[in-house]
C-alpha cells in the first residue's frame, strides 16, 4: 500500500517501511547527511539531515534518515529553523574537527564559513573524527569483525580498537577507511604492510604474498578470515587472484 | 492464626481476603505499635541501633505482646531523624537516641506521658507539636501514595496485605476485564510521574492494542536526578504497591514477564525488591495462576548501568536486553517496539505506585483530586535553602508558596527566597513572582520549567542564577552519551560560555549564544537529556537576564558567588577591631591598626574564601 507524503510542497508516493530521506533521495531532493549510508543501519547521530515535519498541525524537526514515512506528512527539508539548526550543527562540527575538509565543505554548502566557537582546546587526536559512528557499524555490520568500537561516554567518546593498541579482532580490511566521511580513518599498503590509523591508534598489518607471484595480495589476517567463513582450506588462498586464475 | 496462613500460598479472592482481616485482628489485639524509620536518611542518623534498642527494651520488659515494634521506610522527614512514631495516637518523637529508649519505654508506652524534649519544634514560634499530623511539615501534604510508609515493614509482606494491600489485584482480576482496568486508568487522568507526564492509560491502551507477543511491563527505579530520592523512598518503603501496580499493568496490557530497573547504587531498594517478589510469588500474587486466576505474570529485576541516561527509555530497554544504555530515535513508540522489539509499557515507580490507588478507589475518587489536567498527587523532594527539607506528597495545584513556606516553613535565616528550581537537571527556575502558581505538568511546563522527576530546590539571594544555571548544565555535560552532535559538542560549548561569563570573560554577543546553542539542542537533539539540557539556561535568561548582564555588561556578580567577579570589604564604620576576621583569615591578608580602628583588608592577598565575611558578628564585612 502506497503512502502519499508531500515534500517541499511536492507530493511523492512511497511505501510504508520508508525513511523520509530515502524518499527525498530518490526523488532528487538533497539533504545533507554525515552518518548515513545505505551500507549499514541508521543511528541519527550527526543530527545534519534534520527537516522540519507537519503531523496534525503539530511542526517538529526530525532525523530525516531515522523517520518512517507517513500518509499525509509534510515534509519541509529547507524550513528556516532547520537550516538554522543544522547550520549551528556543522558550526559545532567546524570546532570540533578544523582538520576535515569534508566537514568544511558541508559547512560552506550550508553558508557556514567559519565558527563561533574557539577551537583552541582541541586535542589534535579528533582532529577529523565527527564520530558519526559509520566505521564502527560497517566494522560490525557489514564485515562481522566488531573490531573497533565507540568507547567512552560524551566529550570523551572515541573511536577505539579494544585497549587502544592491540589489532584484536581487526582482519585489515580497511573497510572503515573506505566508509569514513571525513578521512580520519587512512589506510596506506606499503610493501609487505598494511598500516591502518584510526583517530587513537595505527596497526601495521603483515600482508601475504602470493606463491608464485610474490605481490602483498591481501592482509594476512583477512585471508585467514576469510577462509574460516568460507571453509576453503587455507591452500584455496595461496595464489593472488591473478595466478588463481592461470 | 496468621502465623500459620502467612507464606501459604493463595488461591482465591476470598483466601486474600481472610487473611487481610485476620492480620487486621491481630494487629488490633495490641494496643501500641511503636514504627521507627528505617529509611536511607534515618539509617544514617542511627536508625537500627534506635529499632535494636526498643526492641531489647520491649523484650526484657516482657510487653511484646502489647506492644509492637516495626522497622519502616522513609516517612518524608529525614531532616529530623531517627524518627520514631508510636501508633495508634501518632506520637512522633524526633532525632531519638538509643538512650531515650526506657524513658520512652516508661513515660509515654506505659504512663501515657509525652516527653517534650523529643517533640518537634517550630522553629519560629518554639512551640512543641506532639503528633506526627500536627507538625507543619506533614500537616498541608495529602499522603495517598506515600503515606502507607509509615505503618508498613517492607520486608513484611503481610503488613502490606494488612493495610488493604494487594486487594487491587484481586479485584482487577476477578471482578475487571483488561479493557476496564485500561479505562478506569484513562479516566482517573493518571499522567507519568517519572519526568514527561505522559497520560499512562493512553499509553497502556496503546501498547494492548499494539500487535506483537510476548508484552512487557517494566517499572523505571532509576531516578537519576539529583537531589531526587521518591523513587528509592518507595521501592525501599512500599515495594509490594510498586509490585501490585505492575501485575494490574500486565493484566491490562497482556504482558507475562516484567522487569524493575534499579540502579545499583540503591542497594537496599534492590533487597526489599527481591524479598518482596519472593514473598508475593509464594503467596500466590505474582507468577503462575495469579489468586487462582488463570493469569501468570513474572519480574525480574535488572541493575541500572549507573548512568543518568539510562533513564532514558530506549536507553534503559537497551541495558536490560545487554547492550550500552544509549538511546535511540522514538519516532517507532517503545509501546509498540520496546523491550527486544515487542510491545512495552515502560512507567515510573511512583506511577505504579498510584495504580492500586485507582483500582481501589475508583477513578472518579482519584480525578477529584487535582487540577483539570494533572490529577492526584505528587511527591516531591524539597531541598535547599527551605526550613523543612524532605520528602513530601501534595495534591496536584497546591501553590510553590505554599509548599516553600507552609510545608517547606519558609528561608532559614531570614533570607530572601530568590527562586525555586523544579524537574530536575532539565527543569528551570521559577522567580517569586511565580510563588502563587499551582503546580501542575502544563503550569509548570508553561512558565518554562517542568514537572520532571520531582526534584524540587529553593534558592535564596545568595544564589547566583548563571552559576546555578552552569551547574546543571555541567552535569548535564557529564552525564551525555556522546552519540548525537547537539549535544556532545553543544552542552561542552555553553558550560564554556558560562564559565567565561562566571570568570568575567563575557562578551557581548553570549547570551545571543546561549540562546541559539539552547534552540539548537532543543530541537536538534536525539533523546531528552540534550532537548531538555537548555532549560535551565532558558529559563534563567528569561527571569534573571539582568543577572547574566550584570556578570557580562559590568563584571559583577550581584549575589557575590561568581569568585572572580566578588571583593570583600571592610565596612570601616561597623569595624570595631575585633580581630575575629583577622584570625580566622587563612593567608593573613587581614591586618589590624590598633584598638577600635577598622581592620585593613588586602585585595591583593585575598583569596576570597568567605571567611572572614563568615565570622564576622557585626557585618562589617560586606561583598561586592
Ligand atoms: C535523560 C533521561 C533520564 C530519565 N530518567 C528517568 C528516571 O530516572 N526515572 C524515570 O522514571 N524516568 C526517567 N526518564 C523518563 C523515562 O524515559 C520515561 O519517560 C518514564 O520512565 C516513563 O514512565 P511514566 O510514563 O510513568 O512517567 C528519563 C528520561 C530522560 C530523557
Ligand atoms: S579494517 Fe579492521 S576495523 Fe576496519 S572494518 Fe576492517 S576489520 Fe573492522
Ligand atoms: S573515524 Fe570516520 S567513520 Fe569513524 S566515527 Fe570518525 S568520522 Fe565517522
Ligand atoms: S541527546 Fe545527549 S544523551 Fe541523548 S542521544 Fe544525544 S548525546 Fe546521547
Ligand atoms: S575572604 Fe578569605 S582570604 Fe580574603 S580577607 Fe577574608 S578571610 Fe582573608
Ligand atoms: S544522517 Fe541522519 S542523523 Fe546523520
Ligand atoms: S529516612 Fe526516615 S524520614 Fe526519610
Amino acid at each position: 500500500m502506497a503512502i502519499k507524503l508531500t515534500i517541499n510542497g511536492r507530493e511523492f508516493q512511497a511505501e510504508p517501511c520508508d525513511t523520509v530521506l530515502t524518499v527525498a533521495k530518490a526523488a532528487g531532493v538533497y539533504i545533507p547527511t554525515l552518518c548515513h549510508s545505505e551500507a549499514v543501519s541508521d543511528y541519527g547521530a550527526c543530527r545534519m539531515c534534520l527537516v522540519e515535519v507537519e503531523r496534525r498541525g503539530r511542526k517538529r524537526l526530525v532525523t530525516a534518515c531515522l523517520y518512517p514515512v507517513e500518509e499525509g506528512l509534510k515534509v519541509t527539508t529547507d524550513s528556516e529553523k532547520a537550516l538554522r539548526v543544522r547550520r549551528t550543527v556543522i558550526e559545532l562540527l567546524l570546532a570540533r574537527c578544523p582538520g576535515s575538509a569534508a566537514v568544511k565543505e558541508m559547512a560552506a554548502a550550508l553558508g557556514v564559513t567559519e565558527s563561533r566557537f574557539s577551537i583552541a582546546d582541541e586535542n589534535s587526536k579528533s582532529d577529523a573524527c565527527v564520530l558519526c559512528g559509520l566505521c564502527t557499524r560497517v566494522c560490525a555490520e557489514v564485515v562481522g569483525a566488531s573490531a573497533i568500537s565507540l568507547v567512552n561516554r560524551g566529550t570523551e567518546r572515541e573511536v577505539a580498537l579494544p585497549f587502544y593498541n592491540e589489532a584484536g579482532d581487526c582482519i585489515a580490511c580497511g573497510s572503515c577507511a573506505y566508509i569514513c566521511p571525513t578521512g580520519a580513518i587512512s589506510l596506506v599498503d606499503s610493501g609487505n604492510k598494511r598500516i591502518i590509523s584510526w583517530p587513537q591508534g595505527t596497526v601495521d598489518f603483515a600482508m601475504k604474498a602470493c606463491l608464485n607471484c610474490g605481490t602483498n595480495y591481501a592482509p594476512v589476517r583477512q585471508v585467514e578470515f576469510m577462509a574460516r567463513k568460507s571453509g576453503l582450506s587455507p591452500s584455496e588462498f595461496d595464489y593472488c587472484p591473478d595466478c588463481r586464475k592461470l | 492464626m496468621v502465623a500459620e496462613k502467612s507464606g501459604k500460598r493463595l488461591n482465591s479472592a476470598s483466601e486474600l481476603e481472610l487473611l487481610c482481616e485476620e492480620i487486621k485482628r491481630s494487629v488490633s489485639a495490641r494496643t501500641r505499635t511503636v514504627t521507627i524509620c528505617c529509611g536511607t536518611g534515618c539509617l544514617a542518623y542511627g536508625g537500627t541501633k534506635v529499632a535494636q534498642a526498643f526492641r531489647d527494651e520491649i523484650k526484657s520488659r516482657g510487653l511484646e505482646s502489647e506492644v509492637e515494634v516495626k522497622t519502616t521506610g522513609c516517612h518524608g522527614f529525614c531532616e529530623r531523624g531517627p524518627l520514631v512514631v508510636i501508633r495508634p495516637e501518632n506520637i512522633l518523637y524526633q532525632r531519638v537516641k538509643p538512650a531515650d529508649i526506657p524513658q520512652v519505654i516508661d513515660e509515654t508506652l506505659i504512663s501515657g506521658r509525652v516527653i517534650d524534649r523529643l517533640l518537634y519544634t517550630i522553629p519560629g514560634t518554639k512551640e512543641k507539636v506532639t503528633y506526627e499530623h500536627d507538625v507543619p511539615f506533614y500537616k498541608k501534604q495529602m499522603r495517598l501514595v506515600f503515606g502507607a510508609n509509615g505503618y508498613i515493614d517492607p520486608t513484611v509482606i503481610e503488613d502490606y496485605i494488612g493495610c488493604g494491600g494487594y486487594a487491587a489485584l484481586s479485584k482487577t482480576l476477578f471482578e475487571m476485564k483488561p479493557d476496564e482496568v485500561v479505562d478506569e486508568v484513562k479516566k482517573s487522568g493518571l499522567r507519568g510521574r517519572g519526568g514527561g507526564g505522559f497520560a499512562t492509560g493512553a499509553k497502556w491502551q496503546s501498547t494492548r492494542e499494539a500487535h506483537g507477543d510476548p508484552k512487557y511491563v517494566i517499572c523505571n527505579c532509576d531516578e537519576g536526578d539529583p537531589g531526587a530520592f521518591m523513587d528509592r523512598s518507595l521501592m525501599e518503603g512500599n515495594p509490594h504497591a510498586i509490585i501490585e501496580g505492575m501485575v494490574i499493568a500486565a493484566y491490562a496490557i497482556g504482558a507475562h514477564l516484567g522487569y524493575i530497573y534499579i540502579r545499583n547504587e540503591y542497594p537496599v531498594a534492590v533487597k526489599h525488591a527481591e524479598k518482596a517478589i519472593a514473598q508475593a510469588e509464594a503467596m500466590g500474587l505474582l507468577g503462575e495462576n495469579i489468586l487462582g486466576s488463570g493469569f501468570s505474570f513474572s519480574v525480574k529485576i535488572n541493575r541500572g548501568g549507573g548512568a543518568f541516561v539510562c533513564g532514558e527509555s530506549t536507553a534503559l530497554m537497551a541495558s536490560v536486553e545487554g547492550r550500552v544504555g544509549e538511546p535511540r530515535a522514538k519516532y517507532i513508540h517503545t509501546s509498540e517496539k520496546g523491550l527486544w522489539d515487542q510491545p512495552t509499557v515502560l512507567n515510573n515507580v511512583e506511577t505504579l505506585a498510584n495504580v492500586p490507588l485507582i483500582i481501589n478507589r475508583g477513578a472518579q475518587w482519584y480525578s477529584s483530586i487535582g487540577t483539570a489536567n494533572s490529577k492526584g498527587t505528587k511527591i516531591f523532594s524539597l531541598v535547599g535553602k527551605v526550613n523543612n527539607t524532605g520528602l513530601i506528597e501534595v495534591p496536584m495545584g497546591i501553590t510553590l508558596e505554599e509548599i516553600v513556606y507552609g510545608i517547606g516553613g519558609g528561608i532559614p535565616k531570614n533570607k530572601k527566597f530568590k527562586a525555586i528550581q523544579t524537574g530536575g537537571p532539565s527543569g528551570g527556575c521559577l522567580p517569586a513572582s511565580k510563588l502563587d502558581m499551582p503546580v501542575d505538568f502544563d503550569e509548570l511546563t508553561r512558565a518554562g520549567s517542568m514537572m520532571g522527576s520531582g526534584a524540587m530546590i529553593v534558592m535564596d539571594e545568595d544564589n547566583c542564577m548563571v552559576d546555578i544555571a552552569r551547574y546543571f548544565l555541567s552535569f548535564l555535560e557529564g552525564e551525555s552519551c556522546g552519540k548525537c552532535v547537539p549535544c556532545r559538542e553543544g552542552l561542552k560549548r555553553m558550560r564554556q560560555i558560562l564559565d567565561r561569563i562566571i570568570s568575567g570573560q563575557g562578551q557581548p554577543d553570549d547570551i545571543e549564544l546561549l540562546e541559539n546553542l539552547s534552540e539548537t539542542l532543543t530541537w536538534g537533539a536525539l533523546c531528552g537529556l540534550g532537548g531538555g539540557a537548555a532549560n535551565p539556561i532558558m529559563s534563567t535568561l528569561r527571569y534573571f537576564r539582568e543577572e547574566y548582564e550584570a556578570h557580562i555588561i559590568e563584571k559583577r556578580c550581584p549575589a557575590g558567588v561568581c569568585k572572580p567577579l566578588i571583593s570583600y570589604n571592610i565596612i570601616n564604620e561597623k569595624c570595631p577591631n575585633c580581630t575575629l576576621c583577622i584570625k580566622a583569615c587563612p593567608v593573613g591578608a587581614i591586618t589590624g591598626q590598633g584598638k577600635k580602628l577598622p581592620v585593613i583588608l588586602d585585595q591583593v592577598k585575598c583569596t576570597k574564601c568567605g571567611a572572614c565575611y563568615d565570622v564576622c558578628r557585626l557585618g562589617a564585612v560586606e561583598v561586592r
